[in-house]
This record gives structure tokens, sequence and C-alpha cells, in this order.
């Protein structure tokens, strides 16, 4: 069955279809909530990491907050949810405590997956969050396998694969686009590819790293069909998220977003020196800060007050200073999980 | 009840065995359906299973490697034919970074219940770039699984084993031997993982090896029985990713001398590690030094001359064990 265009007449906001979500007052007040939050933890991570509390590496999402909130809610019970390494919001949103991940980047065995991943391997396979991976463009392959098996168990559950504007040039995302439009002919890859293009691959822009810059339309190669949106822009990522993630569920086929975003934080919280931008473009791009274009949204509308907007920050820095010292206080792993989890099943642990 | 068979055809009988117990159970690689299979291993199946269970994928070995991550780690079986273990570089980092390594950063979440499987080494004038022996290289990785069946009942015993197993096993098929005849037992014969197989009971040298060295110790074997009188032992290891220490060291315990034999390079391979377990478990039992015999430290040459002295022959094995009999000069 072919995809439509499920855009409504009147240009209301993912009010159609099942699982659709109305962007109410109070629904928006909710995703700022929750922006607002990924914000909070990330800027606290970002300082622990300085503190050197927090080892190896760590990404941050600052400035790109609506493409995960948007996108997630549109996630299903029972639907999986794969990135990269940029992976703390996805987790979040997807209902893993602060707590939780904030004792990961620690290394405790409270973390999210026991102290062993770190930031970059936050899973929450009970929530659907299938992982996050440290090899650029690694995980998309896997993605595209994760959403043949919904299809071969008869679900009509989507993945939504996040990778960044780095990923695409990659072998195993041009290999992987290829396999999902194969199989999306036979309606068997319900995946939602979702590019968060931050205009940089770590220090090299998009512009220096491929040679045709239109990411989406690098989808056109594998029969993909595809958008951009404004990924600074919540109200537009929910409404192409709604659509988008319904579209790919009936059809089984693949479907691609770019969103468009920027990354307002370094690539790591070790890149100090930025010299790849300049301190204007960062500014430029602050100014349709993702959360800000929220808030003055809802102080606009006047569906929320000065006053509530500063209980929601004061909430998330609570609520984030509680993940700190949770995690600060728990224990490390045990010496013996060490050799656990090496192999499933009995024998070679 | 046993019946002849062929490698080829223990292989696929298992895979069929498991394909019509369990629906999780899948095919995936290149030219495996519709073509029948580069080696004729999967011939018939697209036809009996359909194009959702064989499928025929590109030729882009990491894609189709890192789906089928996907597929295992959502509990479907995939078993990922590797037209040969060379093309297995292009999709070493689904391998490797993904498949080994999902289960332990995951901190046990998840399970990769993937085989992947096809011809190893080399022997059949395939050059540089088609001969590779690829076991002391995902040996080396944790959560990695490696086996190397030689007789066609292990190659439909494992492989059953192999299917049901839920890591990632490295299934490496003697592929030079695909067309030779053995016994295999009907039904279900699983043999288990980490168990050395005695290929041949002896008493003066024990001859170490894998994949279809085996055979090459079975004739060295008979060569010194022949010649020179001397009892050699014969241990097929089977599986190396669980290795079956025990059965070398009390083999060793009762020669005294270990020969030990492998296809690939000798720096960092099997042979080095047989020989250091030995040293560390059964040194008081040694009478002579462990020796090795390896392939030649250069890539692969095509000249069938060439070939013939890259690879171990039956004369270096049986000369190997001279040397550990001190019968002749190093």
């Amino acid at each position: 069955m072919p995809a439509k265009d499920e855009r409504s007449e009147n240009g209301e906001v993912g009010a159609r279809g099942e699982g659709a979500v109305a962007t109410t007052p109070e629904n928006l007040a909710e995703l700022y909530q929750k922006m607002v939050l990924i914000r909070a933890f990330e800027d606290a991570c970002q300082r622990a990491f300085r503190q050197g509390k927090i080892g190896g590496y760590l990404h941050v999402y600052t400035g790109e907050e609506a493409v995960a909130t948007g996108f997630l809610d549109a996630y299903r019970e029972g639907d999986r949810v794969i990135t990269a390494y940029r992976d703390h919001p996805h987790a979040l949103l997807l209902g893993a405590s602060p707590g939780e991940v904030m004792a990961e980047l620690y290394g405790r065995r409270t973390g999210l997956v026991k102290g062993k991943g770190g930031s970059m391997h936050l899973f929450d396979v009970e929530r659907g969050l299938m992982g996050g991976y440290g090899i650029v463009g690694g995980h998309i392959p896997v993605g595209v396998g994760l959403a043949y098996a919904l299809r071969y168990q008869n679900t009509d559950h989507i993945v939504q694969l996040f990778l960044g504007d780095g990923a695409i040039n990659q072998g195993a995302f041009h290999e992987a686009a290829n396999l999902a439009g194969l199989w999306g002919r036979d309606e068997m890859c319900p995946c939602l590819f979702i590019v968060e293009n931050n205009q940089y691959g770590m220090g090299t822009s998009v512009e220096r790293a491929t040679a045709m810059t239109d990411l989406a339309a690098k989808f056109d190669a594998y029969a993909i069909e595809h958008e951009k949106v404004d990924g600074m822009d919540l109200l537009a990522v929910l409404e192409c998220a709604h659509r988008a993630a319904e579209r790919v569920r009936e059809s089984g086929r693949p479907y691609a977003v770019e969103a468009i975003t920027y990354r307002i934080a370094p690539h790591g919280a070790a890149d100090f020196l930025e010299k790849y931008r300049t301190k204007e473009e960062v500014e430029k791009w602050r100014e349709r800060d993702p959360i800000g274009i929220v808030e003055k949204r809802l102080l606009d509308s006047g569906d929320i007050d000065e006053e509530r907007i500063e209980e929601i920050k004061q909430e998330a820095k609570r609520e984030v200073e509680e993940a700190v010292r949770f995690a600060e206080e728990s224990e490390e792993p045990p010496a013996e999980e060490l050799y656990t989890d090496v192999y499933a099943g009995e024998g070679e642990e | 009840m046993a019946e002849t068979k062929t490698y080829r055809e223990a292989l696929r009988e298992a895979m069929v065995h498991e394909m019509d117990r369990d629906e999780s159970v899948i095919l995936m690689g290149e030219d495996i359906g519709v073509y029948g299979g580069t080696h004729l291993i999967t011939d018939g199946l697209y036809d009996k299973y359909g194009p959702r269970r064989v499928i025929d994928t590109p030729i882009s070995e990491n894609g189709f490697t890192g789906a089928a991550v996907g597929m295992a780690m959502m509990g479907m079986r995939p078993i990922v034919e590797m037209m040969t273990w060379n093309f297995s570089f292009l999709a070493a980092d689904q391998i490797i970074q993904n498949a080994a390594k999902v289960r332990y950063f995951s901190g046990g979440q998840v399970k990769v219940p993937l085989v992947i499987r096809g011809p190893n080494g080399g022997g059949v004038q395939l050059s540089a770039q088609h001969t590779h022996s690829l076991e002391s290289f995902y040996g080396h990785f944790p959560g990695l699984k490696v086996v190397a069946p030689v007789t066609p009942n292990d190659a439909k015993g494992m492989m059953l084993t192999a299917i049901r197993d839920d890591n990632c096993v490295i299934f490496l098929e003697a592929g030079a031997l695909y067309g030779t005849k053995g016994e295999v037992e009907e039904g279900d014969n699983a043999v288990p993982f980490g168990k050395a197989r005695i290929a041949r009971e002896g008493s003066d040298v024990t001859l170490i090896a894998y994949g279809r060295q085996v055979n090459l110790c079975l004739r060295a074997a008979e060569t010194l029985e022949e010649e020179d009188g001397v009892d050699a032992e014969v241990i097929d290891l089977r599986s190396l990713r669980p290795f079956d220490e025990d059965a070398i060291v009390e083999s060793v315990k009762k020669t005294h001398r270990a020969v030990a034999v492998e296809e690939q390079w000798r720096w960092f391979g099997v042979a080095s590690e047989v020989a250091a377990i030995i040293q560390e478990k059964a040194f008081d039992y040694l009478d002579a030094p462990v020796e090795r015999v390896s392939g030649a430290e250069t890539p692969a040459p095509y000249a069938r001359n060439l070939e013939l002295l890259a690879f171990p022959s039956e004369k270096a094995v049986a000369n190997a064990a001279r040397r550990a009999l001190y019968m002749e000069e190093k």
C-alpha cells in the first residue's frame, strides 16, 4: 500500500492517526520540561567530566534536544530505538532515570549497563533502547536488521534509527540503506532513519566531509523516500515524526528524515579549543535554541507563565543534582563483573 | 544408524534439521538462494523455505552481517554465509565490534545467537586474497566462539550446536574438503563445543591439529608407523574457543612429545598457544621441545608447486614428529 502524505488540511500538528499526540498546551509544556531536563543533565555531566569524575569520552546533545524529543514522542511500546554515541537523551526520553544514566557515566554498578558501557553504550532493552554504539556508522546495519526482525515476527512495531551526519559517509550507511530499500520493497523494513545533521562530524563540517551536502537526498540512491525538517523547531519535528512513524508502521517500508540541527556544545567534553568553528557561528545558532523557541511559544500563548518556567528549570536542576548524588554514592561494580556477560549461557564466563 | 555423506551434505542436513524445528533460524548470504550457493551448501533451500528465510544478499558483507547481528539481538537465529572467510575482513567491524562485544557493553541485556559460516583456508590455487586461515584472528576475540570441524559427522553435529548456541559462532569449514565423504549419524547428533576428538590413538608422540590439517596428521601418523615404527596419537581440536586444554595435557602426559600443526602463519598462532599450554600444564612430562608446523610467512602464492610449499605437508609433519623423537636433527 503506498504511503500517503497525512498532513492535515488545517495544519494542526500531530492530531491524526492512532498514536499521534495533539500538541495541546499541556503536552507542549511536558515536552518542554523534558528538553529542559536533558539540557540540565548534559550540563551536569559535562561539569563532572571536567572535574575528572567521569572518564572516557562524553558527547552531549546540547542544542539538538528537539530532535530526539520530537521523534521519541512518536515512540510506541514495542518499537525499537538505536543510536550512536550521543545517546543520553534517547535513554532519558525512553524512561531511564537520570540517576541510572548518570551512574553509568560514573562507572557504577547501578548504571544502566552496570558500569560496563559508559556514556557511549547506554542500553535499556525493556524500554526499547537497543543501544548506543561507538563506531561511526557501525550501528546502522544493526538497526536495519532489527527492523527486518520486527516484520519477520509479525509485529507492527518500527525501528527509529538515529545517525549523525558523519555516519552518512561510511560504507556501513550505504550498505545498510541499500538493504533497507531492498527489503522495504517486500514491506520487510519498518525503519525510520533520522539523520541528526548537527553540521559537524567531530571538527569537520558537512561541507568539508561530504561531496553532496543534501543528506536526505542520499536516500534517493536506495529508493527510500525522505524529507528534511527544521530540527530546532520542536513543533515541526513533532509533526514530521508522528507522520513519518505512522507511515513506516503502515507500510513496512523505510523512510528517512534529515533533521537540520546544531551542536551548541563541543563535540566531546574534552574538545575545548573548537578551532573548526567561530564563536559568531555558535551564537547565531544559539539564537535558535530549541528550548528557547518552545519557551517563547508557551509564554506568548499565555499557556504558561514565567513563574512556572522558573519552576520547571529548578525541578530539572534538583532532579539532576539528585542523579549526580545517586551516582557519586553508588558503588563501583564488584571485581567479579569483569568476567560476566562475555558469553551468553553457561561455559566460558 | 549412520549413512555415508559428504561434508557438504552434512552441513545442509544440519541447517534443514534446525530450520524445520525453529522458525527463527534463517539463512543469509551472497548467492545462497536462487543461485544455490557458490559451494552448493544451501542448494534447494530457497525453494523449500522461501525468500524471507533464505535471503540472497547484495555483495555487501559489512551491511548484511550487521543486519544479521540486529536480527540476532531480536531473538532470530541467522546463519550467515561468507562466500569465503577472506571476505569477512569487510565485515570485521560488525563481527568484532558488535557481535563479539555487544553482550558485554550492554551489561548482559542482549544475546547474539548468530552463526557465521563458510570455507576457511586454502589449497586450491586461489592465491593471496582468496586464501586465508582465520582461526587465530577470530580466536583472539572474547565473545566469539570459533570451531573448525573436519569430519562430515562433526560438520553436522557441530553445526547443530552452533545454531542452538546463544553466542556468535565463527564456523570455519574445511572448504577444500566439501566433497569428502564419511559416516554421518542420523538425527540429532549435536557435538558439544570445547571437546577435542582423539582421531587416532597412539603412545609415542601427539600430533595436534584442527580442520583439514587433521587429515594430514593422520596420513603422517601412518607413514611414521610404516617407516619408523612410531605410534603417533592425533588430536583433532575441533573447537578453538572454547579450547580443550585437558585433552592435550592428558595426551602429552602419555606420549611426552608433541607437534602442533596449523595451516596459518606461525606468528601469534594456534600452534604457539598449544605449545604454551603444554609448557604451562605439562612441562614435567615433556621429553622434547614442542614442535610447530605452520604455513609459510608469505601471502599465498598461486603456482601449484609454491602453494604446496606454503602449507604444511604430510612430510613436514612426519619430520617434526621425528625431531620431537630425536630421530632427526633440527
